[in-house]
C-alpha cells in the first residue's frame, strides 16, 4: 500500500549553485557525517547532425516518478550506511551549462558514499519516467534517450 | 470500464494530447493499444512501455481501470 505520498523531487527550471551550496552548509550540524558525495548533472551542448543543443525541456510522469525516487531512496538506505540523502531533478527548461540533477549523499565513511552515489544515479537514469526534449539553437528539437 | 490514458514526451506529440478519458469494454491492455494504434498511426513507430496505475506492466495484463500511461524511453538526469 502506498499510504503516504512521497515528497516531490522536482524543481521548476535549473538547480542554482546557491541552492547546492546552501544544502552543503545545512549539514554542518550533522556531526556524525564524515563524508559527502555529490553528483551534478549538467546540460551538455551536444552537436547532432550539425546542430547544437541549447537547452533541454524536461517533463515527467510526476506521480510515478516521485514514487520511483522514493523506492530508490528506500533501497539506497537499505543497501548502504547512509546518514542522509537528497535528490532534486529539474522540470521545464534547463539551458546548456546549467544543472538539471543534484544528488547528495552523506555517511560517516567515504567508501560508502562513492558506491551509494553511483547506485542512485544509475537507478534514476534507468527507472524514473522523466523525458528530455533537446532543443537546438534553431528551435527544432529531438527526444533524448538515456543509454 | 473507465480509463484515463496519459501520454508523455514524443508520444504526446503524436497524440497531440497529454491525456484522454475513454470507456472501454475490452479486457487486456493489448486490446486498448490496438485501438490506440488505429487512432494514432504513428504510435507504431515509437518504442514505449506501459504503466497501469503507475506500475510498469506487460501489455498482456488485464486492464483494471484507472490510469494507463504510455511511456517513451526515459531520459532523466
Amino acid at each position: 500500500m502506498k499510504n503516504k505520498k512521497p515528497k516531490s523531487v522536482f524543481k521548476e527550471g535549473a538547480i542554482a549553485s546557491e541552492f547546492i551550496g546552501n544544502s552543503i552548509y545545512k549539514h554542518q550540524t550533522k556531526t556524525s557525517i564524515g563524508a559527502h558525495n555529490i553528483f551534478l548533472g549538467q546540460v551538455r551542448a551536444d552537436e547532432i547532425n550539425g546542430k547544437t543543443v541549447s537547452a533541454i525541456e524536461y517533463t515527467a510522469y510526476e506521480d510515478m516518478a516521485n514514487q520511483k525516487f522514493h523506492e530508490i531512496r528506500e533501497s539506497a538506505f537499505e543497501k548502504f550506511d547512509l546518514t542522509c540523502m537528497h535528490i532534486y531533478h529539474s522540470l521545464g527548461t534547463v539551458k546548456v551549462g546549467e544543472i538539471c540533477l543534484f544528488v547528495f549523499v552523506s555517511s560517516p565513511r567515504r567508501k560508502v558514499v562513492f558506491e551509494a552515489l553511483e547506485f542512485i544515479v544509475e537507478a534514476i537514469k534507468a527507472d524514473v519516467p522523466v523525458f528530455g526534449k533537446e532543443i537546438f539553437e534553431d528551435s527544432s528539437h529531438q527526444w533524448k534517450i538515456n543509454n | 470500464m473507465h480509463i484515463t490514458i496519459k501520454y508523455f514526451g514524443q508520444i504526446a506529440e503524436i497524440t497531440q494530447a497529454k491525456e484522454e478519458s475513454v470507456e472501454f469494454s475490452g479486457h487486456l491492455i493489448s486490446e486498448l493499444l490496438q485501438v490506440l494504434n488505429t487512432k494514432y498511426e504513428n504510435l507504431k513507430t515509437i518504442d514505449f512501455k506501459v504503466a497501469q496505475n503507475q506500475e510498469l506492466v506487460s501489455i498482456e495484463k488485464e486492464l483494471t481501470g484507472g490510469e494507463i500511461a504510455l511511456l517513451p524511453p526515459f531520459s532523466g538526469g
